[in-house]
């Protein structure tokens, strides 16, 4: 029973990352209806910032993690407005191959500069964990948890009631007419990356707590498995990237605890592949028909 | 309009075909009379093999329009398939005609099994429209990794040797049977494509709500081009399972899928010729610049990022070529100079 | 022009009385989540007849051509297409029953030749399979000419047989309206659905435009269907005109009779008519 119980935890603590890097995937989605492939290194970036502020440049943790974030908004922003930017006229595909360059162009170049390696973080959050009965639950993962709620519940309020969130469902909604409106277009679109990749920056620091190593290539199974929360929720929709992600993190658990780990990322998209199948619009996403 | 000379359709077939003919037979020639060195005559395959993942992706991409990051999936059902077929009948024993019957069934099974595969994740998934179908066949890819590396522990038996690798593959890859391949591939895709399936694939591509209005059986044709696509996908898998004697099931990831598509991409997708050219260019280029290899996956990146900001369209559009073409106009300008003998010509 | 009869369903011209009607339309409808787009929509096509779709913006005439070519089913009524109910099938099943159609906005194959796009239309009228494209058998060759042979014909209906080797993308506009129809006639239709042909021409495009209308209706015995704003060119050419206000029909009948309705006027031409 505690081994399950413990496993429960685990889930909700990936599936609490999941859901922070698949907000970023569908809020993109929903306002420049892109797949946004290069998210996932963003937390990869993350990660190595913070590498390099506990261990070589040795500087406070608090520092590093918000330097993390730091770097990782930033990140977003400039890779928006250097790579889609130009193709904002584009057909979908180029589109798509772009973000998917800028992924493989992530990655490799952090291959290139710090080997392909993992790097070992030491242990940069501390503090006691939570005696349930019988039940332990581990501080990383009580953060984990407590922080995604707090990230969650601050993001709905702020595309809910702020003037910047307004403009982001209005964009979303119809570009056009929110142009006519006098709704900037570029701000809006940067806001959103900024917003995505600052919770990708957050997803960061996490998912070290939770695994402490950076490398390179992390972000790719971890967006992979994100964006499929985002798909599995109905992409565009923000409740819906929460729900995916905490299903997906669930699912691995589950998974592990029956001892078919290895079968762990097979489940996951086999997930997302009936789903698609199912519900292709996910499922609390909306349907959009072309009009003829 | 102005009466053209144009060469008669047979003519055509027999020029190019006499050119391919000396192509491949010089070619191995050179390479088993030592002028071209082992060494060479292995990058030379290995430029083969990824001509045919190329152009078979570019029958998905380029003429249909979608988007499939799964293709190196497709790739490894065809190498597992072969590699698995060619040690059961234990080919590296086998002789003359009896082994290339082997290498012909090989070939065959490999791009049968891919191209089953094909339709079954091509039916559902190509009910979805753009983006997700490049989830499902990426989805799709992953899962094949994950099932090539664990499903001895599921069947009891030894059958893909999971990650530990699929070893002592019969080597049966030569410059002929690649090349021949490679030749048998662009020529069936290019006799598709300039037929009425190959025009209804482009309606597709072009607009799916008017062609559906044409007539066109949208889900058909798309799975169809899609099951072409794995099947050559599959033959090249299993070129590359006789080439390289092992397999593991982490060289078929999404990168692979991405090192073929930006082949694609760079030539410009719906163009044979493009893909072609890039592929040799892409295999060569690393192999003979040692030192650029660290830094190959981040150039082609770049590439790819590039190209779609300044010219999506790659370095050679739609353009296809066609040495009749190319005769003809030189006959219509008056004196009919004879071309120089050209390696090419998979047009008519 | 000819005469409108009464047939059971609606009225078509007295020439047609004694063939089956192309098409009748009986009281079909379609809701879009709560909202009715079209409803009680009942329309009977002569054979030989041209008809017309009128109404102010919004009011549904799209929605019926989707209709008729299932890109929606109808969530009510039913469509005889020749007799044939065509409840359930795919639009390109449509297309093979004897439906063609153009659009409002321009659906070409851009980056295809014009031959391309009218060899399209001819996807099913050409008859090889696979094998025979791959090996090249003598049927290829056969109908690959036959096909050709038959798009320049079709093209030279107008005038575009010179053009054969062109970009459609690259066509003037009334040409790729033009080619449009040439590709939507290459399917063989039995009843040909125009999506405001004559929209973006002028007035001397447009008087063409009729008078080659009423060419195809003669030269392949077909009935035409137009969506148009262009009042001359609708009480021109039309012989039974329908006129939807939201989504339902508020009149039927001949070019002389909708430009006196009253209702029609008031609800559609404005209350000092045209």
């Amino acid at each position: 029973m505690s081994t399950f119980f413990s496993q429960i935890i685990n889930g909700l603590q990936s599936g609490s990352i999941y859901a922070l890097v698949a907000l970023g995937y569908s809020m993109v989605y929903g306002i420049i209806m892109l797949l946004n492939f290069a998210h996932g290194d963003i937390i990869m970036v993350g990660a190595y910032v913070i590498w390099l502020g506990v261990t070589t440049w040795n500087i406070n943790p608090l520092v590093s993690i918000l330097l993390a974030v730091a770097v990782s908004t930033l990140l977003g922003v400039v890779i928006e407005k250097v790579a889609y930017a130009p193709l904002r006229s584009s057909p979908r595909l180029s589109l798509l191959i772009t973000a998917i360059g800028i992924s493989y162009l992530l990655e490799n170049g952090f291959q290139l500069i710090f080997g392909a390696g993992a790097k070992t973080v030491p242990t940069f959050i501390s503090g006691p964990s939570l005696q349930l009965g019988s039940m332990t639950v581990s501080f990383p993962a009580m953060v984990t948890i407590v922080v995604t709620v707090v990230m969650m519940v601050g993001l709905t309020i702020l595309v809910q009631k702020t003037k910047l969130g307004k403009a982001m469902r209005a964009v979303s909604e119809d570009m056009g007419a929110a142009q006519l409106m006098g709704i900037s277009l570029n701000t809006t679109i940067s806001f959103t990356f900024m917003l995505g990749s600052a919770l990708a920056g957050v997803a960061s620091v996490l998912y070290l707590c939770a695994y402490p190593q950076a490398s390179p290539t992390m972000g790719s199974m971890l967006g992979l498995k994100a964006f499929v929360a985002a798909v599995l929720g109905g992409i565009g929709s923000l409740p819906g990237a929460m729900l995916g992600g905490f299903i997906i993190g669930m699912a691995e658990a589950l998974v592990s605890a029956v001892g078919l780990s290895v079968w762990k990322d097979g489940v996951v998209f086999a997930i997302l592949i009936v789903v698609l199948l199912v519900r292709p619009s996910g499922i609390l996403g909306k349907t959009v028909k072309e009009k003829v | 309009m102005k009466t053209r000379k144009t060469i008669p359709m047979p003519v055509r077939y027999l020029i190019n075909g006499v050119l391919l003919a000396i192509f491949l037979v010089g070619g191995t020639i050179m390479v088993n009379s030592g002028i071209v060195s082992g060494y060479y005559s292995k990058i030379l395959m290995l430029i083969g093999i990824n001509i045919i993942l190329a152009v078979s992706l570019n029958v998905a991409t380029g003429y249909l329009g979608q988007l499939p990051l799964g293709h190196a999936g497709f790739m490894a059902v065809g190498a597992y398939t072969g590699g698995i077929f060619l040690k059961a009948v234990e080919a590296s024993k086998a002789e003359g005609p009896v082994l290339w019957v082997y290498i012909a069934a090989a070939l065959l099974l490999s791009g049968l099994v891919a191209g089953i595969f094909g339709i079954i994740i091509g039916v559902p998934a190509l009910r979805l429209k753009g983006d997700y179908l490049a989830i499902i066949t990426l989805g799709f890819g992953e899962i094949i990794r994950v099932v090539l590396t664990n499903i001895d522990g599921v069947l009891g038996f030894d059958f893909t040797y999971g990650a530990s690798g699929l070893k002592r593959i019969p080597k049966i890859a030569s410059f002929f049977n690649v090349f021949l391949c490679v030749i048998l591939s662009c020529m069936v895709i290019h006799m598709i494509m300039k037929s009425r399936h190959g025009r209804a694939i482009l309606a597709i591509r072009e607009n799916e709500i008017a062609a559906e209005s044409c007539g066109i059986r949208i889900t058909y044709y798309k799975v169809m081009a899609f099951t072409v696509s794995a099947f050559f996908a599959g033959v090249a898998g299993c070129l590359y399972a006789g080439y390289l004697g092992s397999l593991q099931p982490t060289t078929f990831g999404f990168m692979k899928s991405i090192e073929i598509l930006v082949m694609v991409v760079l030539g410009g997708m719906g163009s044979m010729l493009g893909s072609v050219l890039s592929a040799t260019v892409l295999t060569a280029l690393p192999e003979l610049l040692r030192t650029f290899s660290d830094y190959r996956m981040v150039v082609y990146s770049l590439v790819l990022v590039l190209m779609m900001i300044f010219k999506p369209s790659g370095l050679l559009g739609q353009y296809d070529f066609s040495l009749s073409r190319i005769l003809e106009k030189l006959m219509n300008r008056g004196s009919a100079p004879k071309a120089q003998a050209k390696e090419g010509g998979k047009n008519e | 022009m000819s005469k409108l009869v009464e047939v059971p369903g609606g009225i078509i011209p007295e020439r047609d009385a004694g063939k089956p009607p192309v098409l009748e339309a009986r009281h079909i409808g379609i809701d879009f989540g709560g909202l009715t787009a079209v409803d009680d929509f009942d329309f009977v096509l002569g054979a030989t007849e041209i008809g017309g779709l009128i109404g102010p913006n919004g009011a549904g005439k799209t929605t019926v051509f989707n209709l008729l070519t299932n890109v929606y089913q109808p969530t009510r009524g039913s469509i005889l297409l020749n007799g044939v109910d065509t409840k359930g099938k795919s639009t390109y099943q449509i297309n093979k029953l004897g439906i063609a159609r153009t659009f409002q906005n321009i659906r070409l194959f851009k980056d295809l030749t014009v031959l391309d796009n009218v060899l399209i239309g001819m996807h099913n009228a050409m008859d090889y399979n696979m094998a025979s494209s791959v090996l090249r058998l003598p049927r290829y060759w056969k109908e690959e000419k036959r096909a050709k042979e038959k798009a320049i014909e079709l093209l030279s209906i107008f005038d575009m047989q010179d053009m054969v080797e062109l970009n459609a993308g690259n066509l003037p506009y009334g040409a790729q309206r033009r080619l449009e129809i040439v590709r939507a006639l290459a399917t063989k239709p039995k009843l040909l659905l125009l999506d405001e042909p004559a929209a973006g021409m002028n007035p001397s495009e447009t008087a063409e435009l009729m008078e080659n209308i009423r060419r195809i209706r003669d030269m392949f015995k077909i009935s035409i269907m137009l969506i148009e704003h262009d009042m001359n060119l609708v009480m021109g050419i039309c012989e039974g005109i329908a006129v939807l206000n939201y989504g339902r029909i508020i009149a039927k009948g001949t070019p002389e009779e909708i430009r006196n309705n009253p209702v029609v006027i008031e609800a559609y031409l404005g209350k000092k008519g045209v």
